[in-house]
């Protein structure tokens, strides 16, 4: 009985469908164990089959006890269970929001392309209105993508260059450029997202604020001295010792469209003085974003579910992988492992049992 | 040929409305005074200062926040609409200073002190310059029906005393619910050029500890000491449909207390403007709501979420014993006798 309601009491907190395939083979060995008492076995299940009502109105969804939520700076941190999606898109629903997604495909990455199109169509801010700027060197390889009927896709052609560390390096001055130019006139915020991921789950607008960074999956356990920051004091993009909040990744950050624009242009003169010094920063532009974020701290912050590195392992605290990188010829459907637990548990629990409805 | 029924049915109808026209007729009838809105303010069109946004936080040495370890477990440190709730240990007072000092800000705060409630106001500045907003540049709005009584006050520099005359109006809950509409006509006529952000307090209270710019917000608002460990269903929200500030059941975030609420002045003005005119509204239904502006707050507060809350520490009520999830009290209630007080 312990162990029944321990699951059933985590599944109401956070029902979030993968935290049911993680109690599911301890449900089953439970509901073996305890067939004699028909009823109750039935009660609970029944009650883990039939989701949580309340969560629609709840003004509570669940609250995080075991991560940072909040910075010092006062700057929420966005978790699963710490927001209610219905309340925000009631408030930004009133706004008419137009928001852009700025992403570069240049070389071998416009394989990527499809993939991130279609997923990002159906869970980046599904229901408002999103342009995504599609940077690419060869037009004529893209695809034709599907566009929800909100959404809209600009490809704009841009040039190659010899190293990738050039092309990370060029984005910030091309995002620039472009904003003061044209998307300052078309979207409200704009997000930059690396090409090479799909997104598994909806990203909403828990993400629109003023400046917005993303905690990188690497390193969001690291203590200041084992961060990536670049430490030598000749680069613009150095980080002195004993400062520094979180490591930040260069592959999903955004914010109202007048913090980018101040966020790129610092950024990419930083590069353009390093270049002079004859210096490259560690990690190139993201070393340069976290320099910038470090003095220009982000009103909101994203966990590392809403960029997940692949290569890594999921612990418990990550509860749902919205966006994650993809590595070439890996693009993978999700869930069909737990669709099959799924099935065997819903025939377990009909089949097996009296369905007398408490 | 008229049936007897419809003859005894009207025949008994002659009757009532006789006997209603004779007994209510001779008697005083009471007509609720209605007041119409003042359109002049409500239509101003106000200039504002620029919102300042802070521009840059400075090299500071502090503790390295920690993703895995999160500062206070025990209370909800935010709201399901990303706003931050303001606890003891969430926020780093030194980096928030050091972001909001040169922006040069003008806090102002407003509080009533009206008939016996004079009284309080030299412990409320006396307090008010210890611990709130020190090193800002403050404007304190006493608005009151007496200006003689109020106690010159020693004040930092870069701090002032206004005083506001107003009307007394014969019952406390009538002076309690017509804050909104002075504040409101305050903000149009002077402090809207004069403040970058606005706090509205009730003046018997007292400072303990220091109330930085952890507090400065869109719209700010403060949880009810009373009211913030209990189920929704135990608000005590105006649960009558026929009042404008009404909440159903099964409804409500948080139960805001009305001693604590501030923002941006242009927030504080239209909200206070909305506010106003659910009061009237009620007032010309004959319905007075069951905790008077509090509800009508209240109810603004379901529809449009603060951006800010303040945790009790904020407010809280000297009366309650402390329990455990309050660490740091800042500003709580004088013990008084409310009959005495409010005649």
């Amino acid at each position: 009985a312990d162990v029944c309601t321990v699951n059933i009491r985590s599944y109401q907190v956070c029902h979030t469908v993968q935290e049911l395939y993680m109690f599911t083979p301890s449900l089953l060995v439970s509901l073996y164990s305890k067939l004699g008492n028909v009823n109750t076995n039935l009660c609970l299940s029944l009650r883990i089959l039939r989701p949580f009502k309340d969560y629609l109105h709840s003004h509570i969804p669940c609250r995080r006890r075991d991560v940072l939520v909040l910075t010092p700076w006062l700057a929420p941190i966005v978790w699963e269970g710490t927001f209610n999606r219905d309340i925000l898109n009631a408030q930004y629903m009133q706004k008419k929001l137009v928001t852009g997604v700025v992403t570069f495909a240049v070389t071998k990455y416009v394989q990527f392309i499809e993939g991130f199109m279609s997923s990002a169509n159906k869970y980046f801010l599904a229901g408002h209105q999103v342009i995504f700027y599609l940077f690419t060197d060869n037009p004529e390889q893209i695809p034709h993508i599907q566009m929800a009927p909100e959404n809209r896709l600009f490809v704009i052609p841009v040039q190659n260059h010899s190293r990738w560390q050039d092309i990370s390096l060029s984005r910030m001055d091309i995002i620039s450029r472009y904003i003061r130019s044209q998307f300052q006139y078309e979207v409200h915020y704009l997000y930059s997202i690396d090409i090479d991921v799909q997104l598994f789950e909806h990203i909403g607008v828990e993400i629109i604020d003023a400046l917005v960074g993303t905690i990188s999956s690497w390193q969001y356990t690291a203590r200041r001295e084992s961060k990536s920051y670049e430490t030598r004091t000749e680069s613009q993009a150095a980080i002195p010792e004993g400062e520094g909040d979180f490591y930040y990744t260069a592959s999903f950050y955004g914010g109202s469209v007048a913090e980018v624009y101040k966020l790129t242009r610092t950024c990419f003169k930083g590069v353009m003085k390093d270049r002079e010094n004859g210096i490259e920063a560690r990690w190139h532009d993201e070393s340069h974003l976290n320099k910038y974020l470090l003095y220009h701290k982000p009103t909101r912050l994203l966990s590392p579910e809403y960029y997940w590195d692949e290569e890594l392992s999921r612990p418990r605290i990550i509860q749902v992988k919205r966006m994650c990188s993809v590595h070439k010829n890996m693009l993978r459907t999700p869930g069909i492992l737990g669709s099959i637990m799924w099935a065997m548990l819903s025939c377990h629990v009909f089949l097996s049992l009296d369905f007398t409805i408490i | 040929m008229i049936s007897r029924k419809v003859v005894g049915s009207l025949v008994c109808l002659f009757v009532v409305t006789a006997f209603i026209w004779i007994t209510a007729g001779n008697g005083k009838v009471h007509y609720l005074p209605y007041y119409l809105p003042c359109p002049e303010i409500f239509s101003m069109k106000l200039q504002y200062t620029e919102e300042k946004l802070i521009q840059l936080f400075p090299r500071l040495f502090y503790q390295q926040p920690r993703v895995l370890a999160p500062k206070r477990r025990d209370v909800l440190t935010v709201t399901p609409w990303l706003a931050p709730i303001i606890w003891e240990g969430t926020f780093n007072a030194e980096i928030l200073d050091s972001a909001y000092r040169p922006l040069n800000l003008t806090v102002g705060v407003t509080a009533f002190a009206i008939g016996k409630y004079t009284r309080f106001v030299g412990r409320f500045l006396e307090s008010a310059e210890q611990h709130f907003m020190k090193g800002y540049r403050v404007n304190y709005y006493i608005f009151t029906d007496n200006p003689e009584t109020i106690p010159t006050v020693q004040l930092q520099p870069g701090r002032r005393l206004v005083t506001v005359p107003i009307k007394k109006y014969p019952s406390w809950q009538e002076i309690s619910m017509r804050r909104m509409e002075a504040i409101n006509k305050h903000i149009a006529e002077t402090s809207h050029g004069e403040v970058d952000y606005l706090f509205c307090l009730d003046i018997d209270m007292v400072f303990y500890n220091a109330w930085g710019p952890e507090t400065l917000g869109d719209i700010v608002a403060a949880l009810h000491p009373g009211y913030f460990n209990v189920p929704r269903s135990q608000f005590p929200y105006e649960r009558r449909s026929s009042s404008a500030a009404h909440i159903p059941d099964g409804e409500g975030d948080f139960y805001y207390g009305g001693a604590v609420f501030g923002g941006l002045v242009k927030k504080v003005y239209e909200f206070t403007k909305t506010c106003h005119m659910t009061i009237l509204t009620d007032k010309a239904n004959g319905i007075m709501a069951a905790w008077q502006e509090e509800s009508h707050l209240n109810r603004h507060f379901l529809s449009h979420k603060p951006s800010k809350v303040l945790s009790p520490e904020y407010l809280w009520d000297d009366r309650k014993p402390k329990p455990p999830e309050i660490h740091l009290i800042r500003f709580s209630t004088v013990d008084k006798d409310y009959k005495e007080i409010r005649d």
